[in-house]
């Protein structure tokens, strides 16, 4: 039997589970919630599956989740693709921790400023823009340091759950009205976010465009 | 800036029809002034910022006014009214573009390949077929007929890929109803509007609504179907250069496949509906 993700499409939050999903090649049973306009996550039998009121859910068997960073471990542990844990030596394990714990922060500030303009939520617009600007701001500077490393992504040099939890809500900034122009180490991780195979889209973040190989790439790889 | 008769005397939705188990929203803005929507009873009562009471028609699952005087009765959707049709309310999606301009998008299908991939249309079928477009004097609404276009899932209910036949109608400069091939009901057209309620020039909020025969998904499937193919030109719309739409040909050079805008843009010039638009050639 699949896990089942209770979901809305626009949910960055429930994007997280359907890319990391896609990524270790797992199926997901969705469940469609209506959270705008209906506002059926506020309602009591959703109440009575995840007192908080927040989506996305993960029901498996007994097993019901309700923390988006909980169920990319799981459902990484699940497909048995351990590798996207990160390393296991103390440094390596920390930085994933510590990249899951940061992905909150994005989800409080660019999160709420793309509720504010696409569904007209009340927010403080400009402090949650200036909050996501710091965000992004320790981001880009955390992913040039990385690269002088040699590493392409958040915790070492192969995707964790760490970077499918912070991709999201940073892919999406624009939506609440946060450029990521001036952030060019974030749009390469993004983009190679983007060309992991398995890799899934949502309305806002589009796929690589497979027409169009990058300069000089087929040629190298002949 | 002073606004256009055309503009202020028009209807305008501000929030979903009172049925709906929700409060409409308590204040919004229509043409840049503030507007507040509030229940008596049953009944949407719309008030202005100066506290004086505007004209209200609730229809098509949404409360509509006006800040002006319409002469004119808000725009009828015969086929919405067959026995059978599933009523979906899709809520209020904020975009930050011109609302001309939203309409305008959701008249163009040469973009399905490339922005609604694998939805609404995929490469390599991008080609967009001949089309008929007229602007119907009688009842002064532009109309685009024998649309088709090749779509991997062209709604919720559809199974595999089909060709698709649309027929588009503008009877309103910020409203917009598609009549498009029922997957489960062939010879019905399944109806999918998108109603723009224009908060500024370059400000608009979009409630779409349609009218299906689709007895088997949930309504919660229907409506995040809607709002995905939405969200996916929403940062698009926010992206388009310039921000108002223009209404005389300059540098752009329409194709065949804009046969639908270039009649949007001619019809609203002639109604003289300028909110949103720019009258410099682009």
């Amino acid at each position: 039997m699949r896990p089942t993700l209770y979901d809305y499409v626009l949910s960055p939050s429930c994007y997280k589970a359907r890319l990391m999903a896609a990524l270790v090649g797992s199926e997901l049973e969705s469940v469609a919630v209506d959270f705008h306009p209906g506002g059926d996550h506020r309602k009591p039998e959703f109440l009575m599956l995840n007192p908080a009121g927040t989506l996305p859910v993960l029901t498996h068997g007994g097993l019901i989740l309700t923390e988006t960073t909980a169920m990319l471990v799981y459902l990484v542990r699940l497909a048995g693709r351990c590798e996207w844990l990160g390393g296991e030596d103390p440094a390596s394990a920390a930085r994933v921790q510590q990249w899951l714990a940061f992905s909150a922060r994005l989800t409080a500030s660019l999160g709420l400023a793309r509720l504010h303009d696409m569904l007209g939520r009340p927010a403080d617009i400009d402090a949650a823009r200036w909050a996501g600007t710091l965000c992004l701001r320790e981001l880009e500077s955390a992913l040039v340091e990385n690269r002088l490393l040699g590493e392409d992504f958040l915790a070492g040099n192969a995707p964790t759950v760490a970077d499918v939890a912070c991709f999201p809500y940073v892919m999406l900034a624009p939506d609440g009205g946060v450029s990521l122009d001036p952030y060019p180490a974030i749009r390469a991780w993004t983009r190679r976010i983007r060309a992991l195979p398995g890799f899934v889209e949502m309305p806002g973040i589009h796929r690589l465009h497979d027409l169009r190989p990058e300069p000089g790439e087929a040629e190298a790889a002949a | 800036m002073t606004l256009p008769a055309a503009a202020i005397d028009e209807w305008y939705p501000v929030a979903m029809a009172p049925d709906r188990p929700l409060r409409p929203d308590q204040e919004t803005t229509l043409l840049g002034e503030r507007v507040r929507v509030l229940l008596d009873g049953q009944e949407p009562r719309v008030e202005a910022n100066d506290g004086r009471n505007l004209p209200v028609i609730v229809r098509h699952g949404h409360v509509w006014t006006s800040l002006g005087a319409p002469k004119h009765d808000l725009f009828a959707i015969p086929e919405g009214e067959q026995p059978g049709r599933r009523l979906v309310e899709c809520g209020a999606i904020r975009v930050r573009c011109s609302p001309l301009r939203a309409v305008e998008n959701f008249l163009d299908i040469a973009h399905f390949p490339f922005v609604h991939t694998d939805i609404l249309g995929s490469e390599p079928h991008t080609e967009v077929n001949r089309y008929e477009v007229r602007i119907r004097e009688e009842v002064d609404e532009v109309w685009a007929t024998k649309v088709t276009f090749y779509q991997p899932q062209a709604a919720k209910s559809a199974q595999g890929g089909i060709t698709t036949e649309y027929m588009y109608r503008v009877p309103h400069p910020t409203c917009s109803v598609l009549y498009k091939t029922c997957p489960p009901r062939p010879g019905e057209w399944d109806i999918i509007t998108l109603f723009v309620q224009p908060l500024e020039e370059d400000l608009c909020q979009v409630w779409p609504w349609m009218a299906l025969f689709d007895d088997q998904t949930p309504q919660a499937d229907l409506i995040q179907f809607q709002q995905m193919i939405f969200l996916q030109d929403r940062s698009i719309l926010e992206n388009q250069i310039p921000r108002l739409l223009p209404l005389d040909p300059g540098m752009e050079m329409p194709t065949r496949a804009d046969l639908t805008s270039v009649a949007y843009r001619r019809w609203l010039k002639k109604r003289g509906y300028h909110y949103g638009a720019q009258l410099v050639a682009a």
